[in-house]
């Protein structure tokens, strides 16, 4: 579990998180929605520590990150596994080489038993035969499951994601969601989704946080988000044609 | 930025495996651009210093000792190393630069890797070692080039020979070498400044490569400045 508390942030005189309080639980898929520049992907970044927070908390399992020192958070950070959005795969890594790049850096594995984890985890995301290509030979939603793969290599307690979905045809994005709530459950994983995508919520929305101006506007469940009155959730949800049809017929 | 560089490795075979990679990619295929250079701009150095000491109270083999010199003091270690600037500064900062606006060094981050060491330290050492290596094949090719131009007819075979031995300083030598130490590790950690803090994206990354080429070639010359005033007044 993940606790954040009142947490801030300013790059200069912009403040883009404004005292956010949330929970996100383990074994289920945490989501963070929100539009376009409402401080989502600072939000998460936050909270894997790539940005330093200017007040407030964070708290993985009663460790608090901002009192963690240097070793205790190297440690803590491979307990995380993130899939960024524009994959962030080393290009001059084979695809076997990308996945199983945590492992040769922290493990004490062998070669083969390296290679035998990183085949059960490309297994596990349906790319079986891709072990020697390099990220540039994949299409996007393959390079999106070797993040994926690289992600869970280390059999991480806490799964990060930003905007897994975005670029992806929606038969694809629904592949990618059903496969994160899977491995969330399979290995009883923290997982925080940062998302715009409302198929997303609906689809695999466990636990949901609606940020709107870097403060938390809104939480509740999938099912919850679609009978809100909250005008603001309305506002976002129901922005298509499409949500605003199945509304009516609702 | 140094500070978080030069830290333990959080797995030695990992960074070794970088280093030898670092070394192939800005050492070993450096060799071809510096042996075409080299021979050329000695045989050159020969014909125009053959072209200027055209006096008959000057012996031809001094032409050879103002050969030997300007390439051991000068050409090879400084010239050389301004061209590896260009090079391999702006691969090292343009690889950066990509890394960085394509989240590669925020994912190594998260993984709990060090990415300014792991990055960064093998870069420094295989120049660091390597650029030394290069020095002396320039020099050795330089001084071959100026053979190649003695047999041309600027002055006799055996004269060039015998004015490469005549006063010879071995200080120079390593004069020369302590200079391409300095240079290549002025080079690197330059260079890696400028890519690892790119802030933005493809503009950018191009801007900050031309910057590291610009800021090291000037590094190298004002060094090269302070390090003659110390090693040679």
């Amino acid at each position: 579990m993940i606790e954040v508390n009142f947490i801030h942030k300013a790059f200069g005189d912009k403040e883009i998180l404004k005292g956010i309080d949330a929970t996100f639980f383990q074994g289920k898929t945490n989501l963070i929605i929100g539009q376009s520049g409402s401080g989502k992907t600072v939000f998460l970044k936050s909270l894997v520590g790539l940005h330093e927070i200017d007040q407030g908390e964070i708290i993985y399992d009663d460790r608090a990150l901002g009192a963690l020192n240097n070793r205790e958070r190297k440690a803590l950070r491979t307990e995380m596994g993130m899939v960024f959005q524009g994959n962030a795969l080393f290009d001059s890594l084979t695809i076997e080489e990308n996945v199983s790049f945590a492992l040769s850096m922290f493990s004490d594995m062998s070669l083969s038993e390296r290679r035998d984890r990183a085949d059960f985890c490309l297994q596990r995301v349906n790319l079986p035969n891709v072990h020697k290509q390099f990220p540039s030979e994949l299409s996007g939603g393959m390079q999106k499951r070797v993040a994926i793969a690289r992600a869970i290599s280390m059999n991480p307690k806490y799964l990060f994601c930003d905007e897994p979905n975005s670029g992806l045809d929606p038969k694809t994005a629904i592949v990618i969601d059903r496969l994160l709530q899977e491995i969330t459950q399979e290995f009883n994983i923290t997982t925080v989704i940062n998302t715009h995508d409302m198929n997303s919520v609906i689809e695999i929305g466990d636990h949901i946080i609606f940020i709107k101006d870097g403060t938390k506007a809104w939480q509740g469940t999938g099912e919850q988000i679609l009978n809100t009155d909250n005008p603001e959730i309305v506002d976002f949800v129901y922005s298509s044609r499409l949500f605003q049809r199945i509304r009516e017929n609702m | 930025m140094l500070g978080r560089t030069f830290r333990k490795p959080e797995s030695r075979s990992m960074y070794y495996k970088a280093f030898i990679s670092d070394l192939d990619l800005l050492g070993l295929n450096s060799l071809a651009l510096v042996t075409v250079i080299s021979v050329f701009v000695g045989a050159v150095v020969t014909i125009q210093t053959a072209f200027n000491l055209d006096d008959p109270l000057v012996p031809d083999y001094y032409v050879a000792i103002a050969t030997r010199e300007s390439i051991i003091l000068e050409f090879s270690p400084t010239i050389v190393s301004l061209i590896l600037a260009g090079k391999v500064g702006s691969n090292i900062a343009s690889t950066l630069g990509s890394m960085r606006v394509s989240e590669q060094i925020d994912a190594l981050e998260v993984m709990g890797v060090n990415p300014a060491s792991y990055l960064i330290a093998p870069k420094v050492l295989a120049l660091v070692f390597f650029n030394p290596i290069l020095i002396i094949i320039s020099m050795f090719l330089g001084v071959l080039g100026g053979y190649v131009a003695s047999m041309g007819g600027v002055m006799t075979v055996s004269d060039y020979v015998y004015g490469l031995t005549v006063d010879f300083v071995p200080y120079h030598i390593t004069y020369a070498l302590i200079k391409s130490f300095v240079f290549a590790f002025l080079i690197v950690t330059i260079s890696a400044y400028y890519g690892f803090f790119v802030k933005g994206g493809a503009i950018e990354v191009g801007i900050n490569s031309t910057k590291a080429v610009v800021s090291s070639s000037v590094a190298i010359i004002v060094s090269n400045y302070m390090l003659t005033n110390l090693l040679l007044v």
